[in-house]
């Protein structure tokens, strides 16, 4: 017997991960034995620490094009992008997490998850200012994952990471403070579906493995350019498709996304609407183009339905939603088709703009996304927040900056100029024509249309209804809050008014190695 | 090839695991019925490990095994919580969440 050699490992291109998994750690650790009155502050501190660190040694790896801990991840542009995107989505995150000023018992999450709801412990919790904080190094970990996702060169690392960033967003879909009942029901949904879809996921790599020889995507390229592609192959490939597109909501493997969206905190679902789609599609992007890009017929057709049942699904049934929450839920899966229309665009030889184009789109979606649910945290009925539509009508007398807010980031979804949801669609359906596919950008824009009337009939019902005297009331925004807004506001503006700088950024780390 | 046997059966398992989670109601039997995917899984692994003639499936294999163990932690704490709020582990009782 040899002895073992230490695989190479580049600790260098590895530091956002490192950071991130390393606030973590730490925050189970001050979980355990810091006391319970200072742990709040420290928590928040933890995680954006790590969050921030990550963010910033993205940018410092810039430019990095490494595949290193002995193949297993690929730190590339696409990679370094797509983390970067993700950290500061986190860090955004973290602060709605730690807003203390709108909950009139001072958190957003259940004083103690372990007590049932509905019993005399848990009314008498309700109002305490006791909070738990298990919540921010689950968020690291989540975020972790996910910045794993996007870097993962193999399918055992794809695996392990989804499953790193599943397994917290199950539990913190869970722990509201209002409406438990909800809460928990949606964290048991989420779970059993995201286990069985990834056991899919997970028989598509073991028939891969079969097929090929080897979990290793650059190894998988090789084998198809070798010896074609079998039946075997093709049906893992669908499997590992059906998985992915699972995490990124894309219908009609969305059924999950409306309830876990209407019940969860709605802080979790900014969240998780915003971070896990970006890691979903970075995973996807580096599945079909390293591995299956020189045999790109195995997935064309496939991911060309997807694309339009998803856009089709989540404009026509968005229309008929009464709740806000359940509404950007079907937005946000028509825009999981709309980013789908970007993949497609690969190009000869792997030289289209789809790639670039769909970083550029998932970064300016997930600031509008988290930005649009931060307005709804600030719209509040008695204890709780106020989600159902009608509950909305009349908002701009009673605070037209909200509802200014609101209605900016709903036309951004929509895709109106001077928008970013406006350049991030251009982009992908640019990328789209040049790949040939326009039929799917037909149907793409007529979408579009479909769905810019759900988002319309709320700035309509904001402005131009009467507010019912028992309506809402708008919380006052604390500093986390008010940051969020200011940065997700700024940034949907700036990406729309002048993309050039940050597209040129997308399109030179639209790398991928491995 | 007597491998393919292995291979029949594993498909066989993982089709019933997933007829299991559409039709059954409990959500821990359901939570089983997708042990028994992630296991059947494991068997195509190792016989494909064999038939390839790399590790890699074994070592997959275990991998598999933490992470379904890590799963079964998070998904017991989650039915757990909701079953001492309903006396009741069954998803149709879910369903204050639609459309």
């Amino acid at each position: 017997m040899g002895a073992i050699e230490a695989p190479d490992l580049s600790l260098a291109a590895l530091t956002p991960l490192l950071f991130v998994f390393g606030a973590a750690a730490v925050g189970v650790l001050v979980e355990a034995f810091a006391p319970r009155d200072s742990r709040h502050p420290v928590q928040v501190v933890i995680a954006l620490v790590g969050m921030v660190g990550a963010f910033v040694s993205t940018l410092l790896l810039a430019g990095t094009r490494e595949v290193t801990a002995a193949g297993a991840l690929a730190v590339d542009g696409a990679a370094l992008f797509l983390q970067a995107t993700i950290a500061g989505l986190g860090a955004l995150s973290v602060l709605l997490f730690a807003e203390r000023s709108l909950d009139p018992a001072r958190s957003a999450f259940v004083a103690s998850a372990a007590v049932p709801a509905g019993s005399a412990r848990d009314a008498e919790l309700a109002t305490s200012e006791h909070v738990q904080t298990e919540i921010y190094p689950l968020a690291s970990f989540a975020v972790a994952g996910m910045m794993l996702f996007t870097a993962a060169n193999d399918l055992l690392v794809m695996f392990i990471a989804l499953e790193v960033l599943s397994l917290p967003l199950y539990l913190m879909a869970g722990m509201a403070r209002r409406r438990r009942l909800l809460s928990q029901e949606a964290a048991v949904k989420y779970f059993l579906l995201g286990a069985f879809a990834s056991a899919f996921f997970l028989y598509g790599l073991a028939l891969v493995y079969g097929a090929t020889g080897s979990v290793r995507l650059s190894e998988i390229r090789e084998a198809v350019s070798v010896s074609g592609t079998g039946g075997l192959l093709v049906l893992g490939l669908g499997l590992l498709i059906v998985g992915l597109m699972f995490k990124a909501s894309v219908a009609p493997f969305h059924t999950w996304t409306p309830d876990v969206y209407q019940g969860a905190p709605t802080a979790v679902t900014a969240f998780m609407g915003a971070a896990t789609k970006v890691a979903a599609f970075g995973a996807i992007l580096r599945l079909l183009y390293v591995a299956f890009g020189t045999a790109d017929w195995t997935w064309r057709p496939l991911v060309y339905g997807l694309a339009i049942v998803s856009m089709l699904v989540g404009a026509v049934l968005g229309l008929t939603q009464t709740d806000v929450k359940r509404m950007l839920a079907y937005s946000s899966i028509a825009h999981a088709g709309f980013l789908l229309t970007g993949v497609i665009g690969l190009g000869p030889g792997g030289t289209g703009s789809g790639l670039s184009a769909t970083m550029f789109y998932l970064l300016a979606y997930g600031l509008t996304t988290l930005g649009a649910f931060a307005v709804v945290t600030l719209v509040r009925e008695g204890d709780g927040e106020a989600t159902h539509l009608s509950q909305w009508a009349g908002l701009a007398q009673r605070s037209p900056l909200t509802a200014a807010l609101m209605t900016f980031f709903l036309l951004a979804l929509a895709g109106i100029p001077l928008t970013s949801g406006f350049t991030g669609k251009f982009a992908v359906f640019r990328a789209a024509i040049e790949d040939g596919a326009w039929p799917l950008v037909v149907v793409a824009v007529l979408a579009s249309a479909i769905a810019a009337f759900f988002y319309l009939r709320l700035v309509v019902l904001m402005y131009f209804s009467d507010a019912a005297p028992d309506g809402p009331t708008v919380g006052v925004a604390g500093l986390p809050t008010t940051t969020v807004l200011a940065v997700t506001a700024a940034a949907t503006l700036v990406l729309g008014v002048v993309p050039g700088a940050v597209l040129d950024i997308a399109e030179s780390a639209a790398v991928l190695v491995g | 090839m007597t491998l393919t046997y292995y291979l029949v059966l594993a498909a066989v398992l993982f089709t019933i695991g997933t007829v299991g989670v559409l039709v059954r109601r409990n959500a821990i039997v359901v939570f089983m019925c997708i042990e028994l995917m992630l296991n059947s899984v494991n068997l195509t692994l190792v016989t494909f490990a064999r038939s390839t003639g790399t590790i890699d499936g074994q070592i997959i294999a275990l991998f598999v095994m933490v992470v379904a163990a890590a799963e079964v932690v998070v998904g017991l704490a989650i039915i757990m919580s909701i079953y001492r709020t309903r006396s009741s582990a069954s998803v149709d009782d879910v369903n204050l969440l639609k459309y």
